[in-house]
């Protein structure tokens, strides 16, 4: 499907704000574009398990220890669904999985960040599932049908994700004299971080005009991250929150928040692998791969030797 | 260590019953060696807040589908018989209004 006439058509049926379904006829690029982006979704999604299974053995009470191992279990919930969602295109599960462990695919920058103290997962729950929340909203009308769905079912979970991370740096933020720094100090070492999972600006970003144009994003990098601002300015205040940027101005024109200038020699260093926790990531994961591989091999042996045996009796 | 040789386990389709007397929904799909192991992640995957109260797990690869590109002819035959639809027949007047 690539001749001007079908692309017309394909495009028609964008317009039309009709949803493509894996075996339609789509563009090829539409096809690789999508598995490039979902595959670095679910990528995310499962390296996103490492910054807070770091504390899941440390949480400071058995409550707050079932909560995070419920919300790193939903992460690599999210991952699984994407990784489905993205199979339904044509890729292969294992050759998705190892172009990141052995190969160029990229995940989320948010992760290459280390999580110092528990603080850390307050504000990761606050400020990069809000972040999350904000771009999924938009990914759950996407014109691709499995990823749509995929996106309206990781919703439904993330607003647990927020929550949970906001009462605790709510809890914090009002709490000891130690606590209070310790929260602070979180909040300033995530926010610019945060403001960048969307993505570069729009003027640096070529992809984001395409995928829009095909439905498949609806909004700009540039408006989500707008819409996101101005929502964490408002929950910061509320709970004796300071973001770390002197230039935050409500700007009575536009009705937004205006910010400061964006870190983006830093955002590009990590993109490149040079963030704090690029190699201990990949390291943890290939790890995680290599040693479940027996694992894998003998719970497929397993099943052989069951269907033999019950071929057997019958 | 990047492994090409096929040891990936088989696909899956999950559906689930939402609720007691709903019909099954399709969920998405996953990875398991056997039925058995199918039917476990599926809970663990899907329905981790009680999203179905029954699962089935299908290989993937034993579904039969219609396809996009015979959709028309395929369920053209539907359109010609108007007469299936409770709007193709008249009812005295007096019935309607107390309908
Ligand atoms: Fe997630
Ligand atoms: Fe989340």
């Amino acid at each position: 499907m690539n001749t001007e006439q079908e692309l017309k058509q394909f495009q028609e049926r964008i317009d039309n704000g009709e949803k493509i379904e894996p075996k339609d006829a789509m563009p090829e690029r539409y096809r690789k574009q999508l598995i490039r982006m979902m595959s670095q979704h679910a990528h995310s999604e499962i390296v996103g398990m490492l910054p807070e299974g770091n504390w899941i053995t440390r949480a400071p009470s058995l409550k707050r220890k079932m909560v995070l191992l419920a919300k790193v279990q939903d992460e690599a919930g999210h991952g699984l669904y994407l990784y489905s969602a993205t199979e339904t295109l044509g890729a292969r599960r294992q050759d998705l999985v190892e172009d990141y462990l052995y190969g160029s695919a990229k995940y989320s920058s948010i992760f290459n960040y280390p999580t110092l103290t528990y603080a850390d997962i307050c504000v990761i729950g606050w400020l990069v599932d809000g972040a999350a929340i904000v771009n999924q909203t938009m990914l759950a009308k996407s014109s691709y049908g499995p990823y749509a769905r995929a996106n309206l079912r990781i919703c439904k979970e993330e607003s647990f994700h927020k929550k949970q991370g906001y009462e605790m740096l709510a809890k914090m933020a009002s709490g000891t004299p130690e606590q209070q720094k310790m929260a602070q100090d979180a909040v300033n070492r995530w926010w610019w971080p945060t403001l960048m999972m969307f993505g570069p600006h729009d003027s640096d970003s070529p992809n984001s005009a395409e995928l829009i144009r095909w439905g498949v994003k609806t909004k700009t990098n540039d408006e989500l991250r707008v819409h996101f601002v101005d929502r964490m300015v408002m929950e910061a205040e509320a709970i004796g929150i300071t973001l770390p940027d002197p230039d935050l101005r409500y700007n009575e024109e536009t009705g937004h928040w205006d910010f400061g200038l964006i870190p983006w020699d830093e955002f590009w260093s990590v993109v490149k692998g040079d963030g704090p926790m690029n190699r201990e990531r990949i390291r943890a994961r290939r790890h995680a791969y290599e040693e479940g591989a027996w694992v894998r091999e003998a719970a497929t042996e397993y099943a052989r030797k069951q269907r033999l045996r019950a071929e057997k009796a019958s | 260590m990047s492994s090409n040789d096929s040891t990936e386990w088989p696909l899956w389709e999950v559906f689930y019953q939402p609720k007691n007397g709903k019909p099954f929904e399709h969920a998405g799909s996953l990875h398991a060696p056997d039925a058995e192991m199918a039917l476990l992640n599926a809970r663990d995957t899907y329905a981790r807040r009680n999203e179905g109260i029954a699962i089935w797990v299908v290989p993937s690869d034993q579904i039969t589908a219609s396809t996009p590109e015979d959709a028309g002819p395929f369920f053209d035959p539907a359109n010609e018989k108007p007469y299936r639809h409770p709007q193709f027949y008249s009812v005295p007047r007096a019935v309607k209004k107390r309908s």
